[in-house]
């Protein structure tokens, strides 16, 4: 069974493709990482499930045609955008709460049940402590946990995350991946996720898809995908790619001007294309 | 941990009803002090007198009785309505725009309605045979118009823009209509006198006519901005956010700028510019006791209309027995409560 399943999904942006032909799925329980570089379409992608731009293709949720954008849509996918709004003054609880909207009436307000959900939430993300601070008071690892609650109160099963530890130093990121690893195991939630680490991508995805120029140019098991060659023809980075008897995949970037020129020959030769297609470079 | 112990901001019952006792003592301040003298005692007295079924000795002689409830009552209570109306107002623009330096005045809404009504006054045949009394819904258009295109000019500067932005369009928007409004004036001197006074704001009033005519307004304006306090929560996350949370920003802030110019146009009509109750009350609220609209907005209402009660107050009796224009009132003690904003806002808005 998928939960949620894209089929040549296109989005364009003031009459320009930004994104097109987009085929994937995942299922309950799964965790599927988006990589790719700068402007490759990852946040398009997920905007698109999420409902917040109009996409051409078919998106199916639970086998049937995703519900339009609105509250129904809202209830069964939640974002976490990469830099959220963060409102002046608002307490923990009541940012929390926020998660609980698609769930309301127009002019109703919170029942116990929502409160509940909200409590067990902020427990979930150890924020007992900080439930009546200002959220703008937050640390970025603090701030961070409370987003998640809030995504984790609207109760959706599938969850989209936009590079959701880009902010992050190295123990918030891994605490983070933890979290939503035991969360994604304990609610069978659906996840699909931006990640910008291709360590942290090989260690906690199930799969992986690699998106460059807003198309899928390779997907598979995080070995299949992330490869020396993937890394610098996409990325345009010179990387090591280690396979760890007990880390798993290890991706190291090695020092600029290191010599590995003859098996980039290729992404050197796209680099002249791209560069004699653009506009005129100074010298 | 359960639901129970979970600490939602709510408006707490103990706010609401020192809120309403400020509303009271300011009403009833505002029925005492004048230069006839009605003392607290009669007021009260006065006041309970004029509940169904109920009758007391007021120990006031007919002339007292006259000043109490054709001059000084209906001029508070007008007071009590446009100052509330103002400050919801801006409580409303400031959420619905996510702009806390927003104002019915310095987003042209205040002119665009002045203008309205200018022109209502100068070329509209005797209100007399009309079934709803044009100068509200001219001074509405007016107010419509004024925030659309302050709307439209902020948001097309692409970089660089800010909270600010949209208030210096504001300002730009209110100087072109209030040049226009002059214009009109001077063309039509007849009516100059008529609302030269009313270009700074005034309360004065002789009996209930213009109560009569706002009530209605800002009754349907409050109620339907209050509706969606818990609403003006969600879109302080921004649009995209908020949409991604299953509400339609454009629907709801297009629902609460309607209401929130209908009800200022409402207020100018018969009231004239009166400027920052829309800053100063909704950001007093704030600063003391909470930011979330369910708290701002109910108690703007009902602190605004105390707020302009007490400036009204003031601008009878500083220069006594003349009377400053009360929108003097306000602006003096508006614009330095507006650069303590400026100072301490950040530009958050999109």
């Amino acid at each position: 069974m998928t939960a949620v399943a894209l089929t040549g999904i296109g989005v364009a942006y003031d009459g320009i493709a930004v994104v097109h032909d987009v085929d994937l799925e995942v299922g309950p329980g799964e965790w599927l990482g988006l990589i790719g570089p700068n402007g490759a379409g990852k946040t398009t992608v997920l905007k698109a499930i999420a409902g917040m731009v109009s996409a051409t293709g078919a998106i199916t949720m639970d086998g049937a045609a995703a519900p339009g954008p609105g509250r129904e849509r809202a209830r069964t996918v939640a974002l976490v955008p990469q830099t959220p709004a963060i409102p002046q003054g608002m307490s923990v609880t009541d940012y929390v709460l926020l998660g609980r909207t698609p769930h309301l009436g127009l002019l109703a307000s919170e029942s116990d049940r929502d409160l509940s959900v909200v409590a067990r939430a902020l427990d979930m993300l150890d924020l007992n402590d900080l439930a009546g601070r200002r959220i703008d008071t937050l640390s970025g690892g603090e701030l961070q946990r409370a987003i998640l609650a809030r995504a984790f109160a609207q109760e959706a099963p599938v969850l989209l995350l936009d590079e959701p530890t880009a902010a992050l130093d190295l123990g918030h990121q891994q605490e983070v991946f933890r979290l939503i690893d035991r969360l994604r195991a304990d609610r069978e939630l659906a996840v699909i996720s931006a990640v910008h680490d291709l360590t942290l991508a090989a260690r906690f995805c199930d799969r992986v898809i690699l998106l460059d120029g807003g198309a899928v140019v390779a997907a598979g098991s995080p070995r299949q995908v992330i490869t020396e060659q993937n890394v610098a023809r996409h990325f345009h980075a010179d990387v090591r790619v280690l396979d760890h008897a007990d880390l798993g995949l290890l991706v190291v970037p090695m020092p600029s001007g290191n010599g590995h020129a003859e098996r980039h020959a290729d992404q050197v030769a796209d680099d002249a294309a791209d560069q004699s297609d653009g506009e005129v470079l100074e010298p | 941990m359960t639901g129970g112990e979970l600490r939602p901001t709510r408006l707490s019952g103990r706010w609401l009803a020192s809120s309403l006792v400020v509303l009271f003592l300011a009403v009833v301040a505002g029925a005492v002090i004048g230069p006839a003298d009605i003392d607290a005692g009669s007021v009260l007295a006065s006041l309970v007198d004029r509940l169904p079924f109920v009758s007391v000795d007021t120990g006031l002689d007919g002339r007292q009785e006259a000043i109490l409830w054709e001059l000084r009552m209906p001029r508070v209570v007008l007071g009590v309505l446009v100052g509330g109306m103002l400050a919801l107002a801006g409580g409303a623009y400031q959420g619905a725009f996510r702009n806390p330096l927003a104002d019915p005045y310095l987003l042209g809404v205040a002119a665009g309605a002045g203008l309205g009504a200018t022109a209502a006054i100068a070329f509209a045949p005797a209100t007399a045979d009309w079934v709803i009394d044009p100068l509200p819904l001219a001074a509405f258009v007016g107010g419509l118009v004024g925030v659309a295109i302050t709307y439209a000019m902020g948001y097309s500067v692409r970089s660089g823009r800010t909270a600010v932005t949209l208030i210096l369009a504001g300002v730009a928007v209110a100087a072109f209509l209030t040049a226009v409004q002059t214009y009109v004036l001077q063309r039509e001197t007849e009516t100059l006198r008529q609302v030269y006074g009313w270009i700074l704001g005034r309360l004065s009033t002789v009996g209930w006519t213009e109560v009569l005519i706002v009530v209605p307004y800002v009754a349907v304006c409050s109620v339907t901005i209050l509706a969606a306090r818990r609403l003006l929560d969600v879109m302080s996350i921004g649009d995209s956010e908020a949409g991604a949370l299953g509400l339609n920003p454009t629907r709801v802030r297009l629902v609460i700028v309607l209401a929130a110019t209908l009800g200022t146009a409402a207020a100018v009509a018969v009231s004239g510019l009166i400027a920052f109750v829309g800053i100063i009350v909704p950001h007093a609220i704030r600063l003391a006791i909470g930011s979330s609209y369910r708290i701002v907005l109910p108690l703007s209402l009902i602190l605004g209309g105390a707020f302009l009660v007490v400036a009204d107050i003031l601008a009878r009796t500083v220069i006594s027995p003349a009377e400053l224009p009360i929108g003097v009132v306000t602006a003096f003690f508006g614009a330095p409560f507006f650069m303590l904003v400026l100072r301490t806002s950040r530009g958050i808005a999109a």
